[in-house]
């Protein structure tokens, strides 16, 4: 091969090599950019449709202007509640099965396994579960079974935070030191005690955050709503009837003809969005200041 | 860097030691010095029974994963058996043909005639167009972020994909309904009739804006943040040495990424791909909001159309009969069945990658 032939070889390589480079950054920007768009778009709508009436008041009757989504962050509120009694021990539970007694074993891998297969199936089929669990079944001597409540809804988003909790709980229970544990137990501390006083409290910080990731996640969850917590124009906070959320109210006002509606729509995604953005950020500040890692 | 630190803290097994006989023997050994803690323990009695109860507790929550899956399959059996009964299998990929017309009657809860083909049909075209646009892009994504960021842009870029991840389907849809869809139905699609009419999947039938590219862009503006978060964690768990190797062939960077980094994490971002596939065939209530729902069969992309999930969305609590009910189940069934299947071999091929790895660099 001649010189020349080796020079142009080389020059391809280094154009090839920079064409990819610039495809590169061409990507990143073309995936930040509908990030950036959809934030803007939302502060700009958001902000100035907020007021308020957007926390104090109810629902405005069709075709009417005003009105707010007091009931609807109220019902979010119950929502999570419920769906936090029943997911939150139960995920952290299992955290502390799999980074304590479980490691390494087959069974915990399973376990591991499936709250990761659990965690990608479809929201809506959890809605249809909780339908077919709460709603569908008609008890005489149960009352709280056979129609449309919020403690439908929030069992379904309960187990929704389930494999969330137990995987970001177990996370943060593998970063505590091995030193802590040792010294516990050392002292005589039996097993549960040392687990719970010890290890659960050193990460707790680690813990909270992940499970108010888990809020985050399932704050947003419209689809397992539509048939189980249903949505409601008027005050509740029973658990034995519908009950509005603010999703749900955001996905009615969204596809209604009304421009007021569009107007809270937009004001209730940009509530939404605050409250999910402080949470990832604070799951950030926590996971990245190594509150655990280095300094415990 | 540090986030895989913990990880390979991880992977080294624990010395094992016996909890439950530990006490014991410290009892023997520590017998003349009784501190006021020991003495206090030891008032406390013996914890082995606490302690098994404990982890029998735990054992219980981490069990119930297993036992929600389980209620969840049988509920969706059970409560579609009447449909099932009806029309087996069939249902996926046959449809009721009206006698009078010949058109076939995809879909009438009036007349009481269902078939799941359009809605197979909607999500699969929605999810494949989906993977088509965000697939280069994620990996494009992945490359920059691990191999050519400067550090600085590192951290905040990571932070925003993972808030892309963060943002709720909701508000996609929202965004996409108001934004997205009159964008598509000014400029996009009229220009794709135009340039790419003489395919026959772009005809000019529908002038909402809605239908399957608008649900296909949506759908691959929300799973790109997961197939790029995840196709970085397989590329950043490629040695270091692999790349070293490499470009001390004399390889340019790119030769680099191709021969070092992307062909030993090809498995892992297949498995990325396939996550990101399990999303978009789960997908609710974006696509919902802009697929037109109407539960036909086009072959024009720009034509509305209905997905599995939004016709379950759709009309589950209106359902008007049992039969209705029951086929909205089935369909919900088999969602579940076919996201189980494509997250597990998804969750199988990045273990595979990521799992091995620290071990390696030791």
């Amino acid at each position: 091969m001649s010189t020349s032939t080796l020079q142009f070889r080389s020059k391809l390589r280094a154009a090839n090599d920079h064409a990819v480079t610039c495809l590169a950054i061409l990507a990143t920007i073309l995936v930040i950019a509908p990030l950036a768009a959809i934030f803007a778009y939302l502060i700009y709508k958001g902000a100035s449709s907020l007021n308020w009436d957007f926390f104090t008041k109810v629902p405005a009757p069709e075709g009417e202007l005003g009105g707010g989504m007091a009931n609807a962050i109220v019902g979010s509120g119950v929502l999570l509640g419920v769906a936090s009694v029943i997911g939150v021990p139960i995920g952290i539970g299992s955290g502390i099965y799999l980074a304590e007694f479980g490691r390494g074993t087959k069974l915990a891998n399973a376990v591991r396994f499936t709250a990761d297969v659990l965690n990608g199936v479809p929201s809506i089929v959890m809605g249809v579960t909780a339908y077919a669990l709460i709603v569908f079944p008609h008890i005489a001597f149960l009352p709280f079974l056979g129609h449309f409540s919020a403690l439908s809804g929030g069992v379904a988003l309960g187990i929704m935070m389930i494999p969330t909790v137990c995987r970001s709980s177990e996370e943060m229970l593998l970063m505590v030191p091995h030193a802590i544990r040792e010294a516990a137990l050392g002292l005589g501390v039996p097993n549960w005690r040392s687990t719970l006083s010890i290890t659960v409290k050193t990460a707790s910080p680690g813990i909270i955050t992940g499970c108010m990731l888990a809020f985050a996640r399932v704050a947003g969850e419209t689809a397992p709503l539509l048939f189980t917590a249903l949505g409601n124009q008027f005050w509740s906070t029973s658990l034995n009837e519908p009950i509005a959320a603010l999703p749900l109210q955001i996905f009615n006002y969204a596809i209604s003809p009304y421009e007021d509606q569009h107007r809270l729509a937009w004001a209730g995604a940009l509530v939404l969005i605050v409250l999910i953005v402080l949470a990832v950020s604070l799951v950030r500040y926590v996971t990245s200041r190594g509150v655990l890692k280095g300094n415990s | 860097m540090d986030t895989t630190v913990p990880e390979m803290r991880i992977s080294q097994p624990l010395p094992e030691s016996d909890p439950g006989s530990f006490p014991e023997q410290v009892e023997e050994a520590l017998q003349p010095a009784h501190s006021e803690i020991r003495r206090y323990l030891l008032a406390r009695g013996n914890s082995a029974v606490a302690d098994r109860l404990f982890k029998l507790l735990m054992l219980l929550c981490a069990l119930s994963i297993f036992m929600i899956v389980a209620l969840i399959a049988y509920q969706l059996v059970d409560k579609s058996e009447l449909n099932w009964a009806q029309s087996g299998i069939k249902f996926f990929y046959t449809a009721f043909s009206d006698p009078y017309t010949n058109q076939p009657q995809y879909w009438d809860p009036v007349n009481g005639h269902f078939s799941a083909l359009p809605f197979v049909y909607g999500t699969l075209v929605s999810s494949f167009l989906a993977l088509l646009l965000a697939v280069p892009l994620a990996i494009g994504v992945a490359i920059f972020l691990t191999e050519m960021c400067p550090g600085f842009l590192r951290g905040p870029l990571a932070f925003l994909t993972e808030l892309l991840a963060a943002i709720p389907s909701i508000i996609y849809g929202l965004w996409a309904i108001f934004v997205l869809v009159p964008l598509l139905r000014q400029y996009v699609n009229p220009a794709l009739i135009k340039t790419m009419g003489w395919t026959g999947l772009f005809v000019d039938d529908n002038p909402t804006g809605l239908g399957y590219v608008a649900a296909g862009i949506i759908l691959a503006i929300m799973i790109l943040p997961i197939i790029s978060s995840l196709t970085r964690e397989v590329m950043m768990a490629v040695p270091h040495s692999q790349r070293e190797a490499v470009l001390a062939l004399g390889a340019t960077r790119w030769e680099m990424i191709r021969t070092g980094v992307l062909r030993n994490a090809r498995i892992g971002i297949v498995g990325a791909i396939i996550l990101g596939l399990g999303r978009a065939l789960g997908e609710t209530m974006a696509v919902t909001m802009v697929i037109g729902n109407t539960p036909e069969i086009h072959k024009s992309l720009l034509s509305n159309g209905a997905s599995m999930a939004s016709v379950i969305a759709n009309e589950f609590a209106e359902a008007t009969s049992d039969l209705h009910r029951s086929a909205l189940v089935e369909i919900g069934l088999a969602l579940f069945v076919v996201t189980i299947i494509v997250n597990a071999i998804a969750q199988l091929l990045v273990w595979a990658v990521t799992r091995g790895t620290p071990r390696q660099v030791h």
